[in-house]
């Protein structure tokens, strides 16, 4: 049993199982689905809140996701915590700048790769707010509910991820 | 008991990280906290995210809807509409391939060392919320409520008993997965 915590990768079945079974705790004890994207807006609200103060609170945004620690931040910071340790027992964890498919088509630039993640970062941000969630919240807590707007959701973050990548690496990077 | 555990605010914070660590745990040990796999996946070359994603909706949806059946959960579907979750979802999915990560896997890349996921992942996630918290006002008028569906699921839409969709669901999304399987994808 032990060993299977130094393993680098388990089956995704395993993992997602294991997802599956954690979500039911989420509804059972704290009566709320797994996402993650709120924790962003509400970080972001915070960061605003230094510079501008309590005028920040006045965005009818921030009304509704008020900017302080909630459940989801805690566990946003939770997930970070979580692959730090799985990493670190199984010997992965490791500084990496560039990712090596993206290095294959892009090269080895550090300001090149930090340019798109941080341009993709972007629009992840606002889309998943447009959405009103994201791989967490619509795409596994949101189809397992049978929501109708996750489902709806789910389609679209991966047509819209599987259009744009094959552009990224098939027409820019070729 | 449970109303109460709910409202305990402190405890609260404790169950949510907790949780997370788990989710981070599971995320990092199914490969998708890594841009190769996510990227793989939208390329169609690596099926890992599908798998993993298909594994947790067939197992939570049989225990979170007998927990509903047996009355210890409630559901809480998200509302949803034309202009908000098909536009959004599709800005979503031109930022999960420029960035090779999600919100969630963002946080777990972070916790495994990877500095694009720190540096630009999460600091263009904090800018693009906030950049959504501003149009949010003229976005609410315009555009967020065009084709509205409201927070629906599908047992509530074709008015069935939820078991008459979940058990069939459950046996094609597993018959789906050892079809991937065994063509090798």
């Amino acid at each position: 049993m032990l060993e299977l915590l130094y393993l680098e990768q388990w089956s995704p079945y395993i993992a997602g199982a294991g997802i599956g079974v954690l979500s039911w705790f989420a509804f059972l004890l704290s009566d709320k689905p797994i996402g993650c994207s709120t924790a962003f807006t509400r970080t972001s609200g915070m960061i605003e809140h230094i510079f501008r103060g309590s005028k920040v609170d006045e965005k009818p945004y921030y009304k509704k996701f008020t900017p302080t620690i909630d459940w989801e931040w805690m566990l946003v910071l939770g997930v970070i915590i979580g692959a730090f340790v799985s990493s670190m027992i199984s010997g992965v964890f490791q500084l990496q700048w560039v990712p090596s498919t993206w290095a294959a088509s892009f090269g080895n630039s550090y300001s090149l790769r930090w340019i798109a993640a941080l341009i993709g970062g972007i629009l992840l941000g606002i889309g998943s707010r447009w959405a009103g969630g994201c791989t967490s919240g619509h795409g596994i807590s949101g189809t397992l509910q049978l929501a109708a707007s996750s489902w709806v959701a789910f389609i679209c973050f991966f047509a819209g991820g599987v259009a744009a990548a094959y552009f990224i690496f098939n027409i820019l990077g070729s | 008991m449970l109303k109460s555990l709910h409202e305990n605010k402190k405890i609260q914070l404790i169950i949510g990280l907790i949780i997370g660590i788990f989710f981070g745990f599971f995320l990092q040990k199914g490969g998708v906290t890594n841009y190769n796999i996510i990227i793989g996946q939208l390329l169609l070359t690596d099926f890992t995210v599908f798998k993993v994603m298909l594994s947790a909706v067939i197992v939570g949806m049989l225990g979170v809807y007998l927990l509903r059946s047996l009355g210890y959960a409630q559901l809480h579907p998200k509302p949803g509409s034309l202009g908000a979750t098909v536009i959004g979802g599709l800005i979503f999915g031109a930022g999960f391939a420029v960035l090779g990560y999600c919100p969630g896997t963002v946080a777990g890349a972070v916790g495994q060392g990877f500095l694009d996921a720190l540096l630009g992942g999460i600091i263009g996630m904090l800018i693009g919320a906030g950049l959504f918290a501003s149009m949010y006002p003229k976005l609410q008028k315009k555009i967020l409520h065009k084709g509205y569906f409201g927070e629906v699921t599908f047992p509530e839409l074709l008015k069935v008993n939820p078991w008459v969709i979940i058990i069939p669901l459950a046996i094609v999304l597993t018959a789906l997965l050892f079809w991937m399987e065994n063509i090798g994808l």
